[in-house]
């Protein structure tokens, strides 16, 4: 991934951020030009809650590349208290222990890199919150 | 806008076909479509292909199909969206047909996908590459996901999606055609080896090459055709957001539904008027999604309809007669085309023993990615 895109999403990816619409309140992740749901331009800034609870999950065993290494390793959706859903993987886990509605918090982690001497790639992802 | 008929069909076997080209394929199919429709016209093509960049490292098929079919000067488009690039496809010749923009117009799809190592990574990107993608999701993974949330919301148990995966595979035994013609059972699916939990290998499409191309044409070429008469009698398209998780129902596909809403409107039909449909099945579960949201059976029905047969051959609402995306296999470009070329094929009465006795509707439904977008067509013998 070239360092431009990777430098783009350092907001979303590290720090949660989100915008609400000014129109209709409803908060986008990532942050949008356009509201989904009222077509409204104008928006503020909004930081994501850490914590939220778990809608659906699976577990990987057959990865792209870049992820082969990690596998089996679990992937869910995750509901925050703003109203966005966030897929991530849900990590430090032992997948029986996963449930619809099971409370997840964010941590930041690597997801991946760019090659054998490229960029790191941090990023969130969630582990169960104890 | 008028009348527009399918007067040819070709389609080329599906499977890991070590020797074709990209090109190879698509000019076997539609050259055949071309004999076929015997109107010596051609006004346009469109082509769908998913992702010929990635898994050939070729673009601007337009030039490079019409040139090999030898149609040059014929324009020709190449229409991308995702696995529904066959069905958007047909749809844009529908509509320069339909217009009176032109008379014969050819529509196809092709993906040639076993000469690519990293298929799991080059069809992820069919997802939303930053917020899905990135963090390690891949299709199967997807509908995996889709698949817990049905089962949650409806009670969806692990053998009525097996049942989805042991009646296409059985149709497709009957498709000379098809990428798998092996029978399995329900035991077999539940035990193949696990992919994205729930879903397990026995679930999921096979990685094909293939290609399909169909003629569309105005009425006064459709009559000088020799064979018998179908009519797109009706079409919807729709899209939804991009990334699954931005969809309030995860049980659910909205843009299938709206879809085949408008393509029941324009029809003038209603979904217990088809007779014979193809679904995308790229996994078991998306079988059942789609059959309930083209209104065939209830919403959360898909499942229990499944294992009670109502979509085998014999059942009232046949579905996937082909072996679907599952057993015919999925070259994800042509697929919305195949799934056409099937239908045409049973309303014309040549499905030899896979045949849906006196079949005059039928319905394809193609769509993309994880239901972000999503193609219908009803189709009906004249």
């Amino acid at each position: 991934m070239p360092a431009p895109r990777y430098a783009r999403e350092i907001p979303q990816r590290y720090r949660f951020e989100a915008t609400r619409c000014q129109n209709c309140r409803k908060v986008a992740f990532p942050p949008r030009q356009v509201c989904s749901a009222c077509q409204g331009e104008a928006f503020e800034p909004v930081v994501l809650s850490d914590e939220g609870a778990l809608v659906t999950w699976t577990v990987i065993h057959v990865a792209p590349k870049g992820f082969a290494m990690q596998t089996p390793y679990v992937v869910g959706i995750v509901e925050l208290p703003e109203g966005v859903r966030v897929t991530a993987q849900i990590v430090d886990v032992d997948p029986s222990e996963l449930d619809f509605g099971t409370r997840v918090r964010r941590v930041l982690r690597k997801l991946g890199e760019e090659n054998e001497s490229g960029i790191l790639h941090y990023g969130y992802k969630f582990v169960i919150a104890r | 806008m008028r009348d527009v008929y399918v007067i040819g069909a070709g389609i080329t076997p599906f499977g890991e076909l070590w020797n074709m080209s990209l090109r190879d394929l698509f000019v076997a199919a539609a050259k055949d479509a071309m004999k076929d429709a015997a109107v010596g016209r051609l006004d346009g093509m469109y082509v769908g292909s998913m992702s010929p960049g990635l898994f050939v490292g070729q673009e601007h098929l337009s030039s490079l199909l019409a040139d090999y079919l030898g149609a040059v000067p014929v324009p020709c488009v190449r229409v991308e969206s995702a696995c529904a690039s066959g069905g958007g496809a047909f749809r844009s010749a529908f509509f320069e047909v339909a217009s009176g923009a032109s008379e014969v117009v050819l529509a196809g799809g092709v993906e040639k996908m076993t000469d690519f190592a990293d298929v799991t990574g080059a069809l992820a990107t069919a997802s939303d590459q930053e917020y899905e993608g990135y963090h390690g999701v891949t299709f199967p993974g997807l509908y995996a996901m889709m698949a817990r949330a049905h089962m949650r919301a409806y009670g969806t148990a692990r053998d009525e999606i097996a049942a989805v995966a042991v009646k296409n595979h059985e149709n497709a035994l009957l498709n000379a055609g098809a990428h798998l013609r092996v029978r399995i059972s329900v035991e077999q699916v539940m035990s193949s080896p696990p992919v994205a939990d729930p879903l397990r290998l026995l679930d999921c499409a096979p990685v094909s090459d293939g290609a399909c191309a169909l003629v569309l044409a105005s009425e006064a070429y459709a009559k000088q055709s020799k064979r018998p008469l179908v009519r797109v009698a009706g079409i919807g398209a729709a899209t939804d957001t991009i990334a699954l998780h931005a969809r309030s129902d995860l049980a659910s596909l909205e843009a299938v539904a709206r879809a085949a809403a408008k393509a029941y409107a324009a029809s003038s039909r209603r979904p217990k008027d088809v007779q014979v449909a193809e679904v995308h099945d790229c996994f078991t579960i998306a079988e059942i999604m789609a059959i309930e949201a083209l209104g065939f059976v209830g919403r959360g029905r898909g499942g229990p309809a499944s294992k009670g047969g109502e979509t085998s051959r014999e059942g009232p609402i046949p579905v996937n007669t082909s072996g679907g995306l599952k057993a015919k296999g999925h070259p994800v470009g042509a697929t919305g085309a195949a799934q056409i070329f099937e239908i045409v094929t049973q309303l014309r009465g040549e499905a030899g023993k896979r045949q849906i006795r006196g079949a005059r509707v039928g319905l394809a439904q193609n769509m993309g990615g994880s239901g972000g977008s999503a193609t219908v067509h009803i189709l009906e013998l004249v």
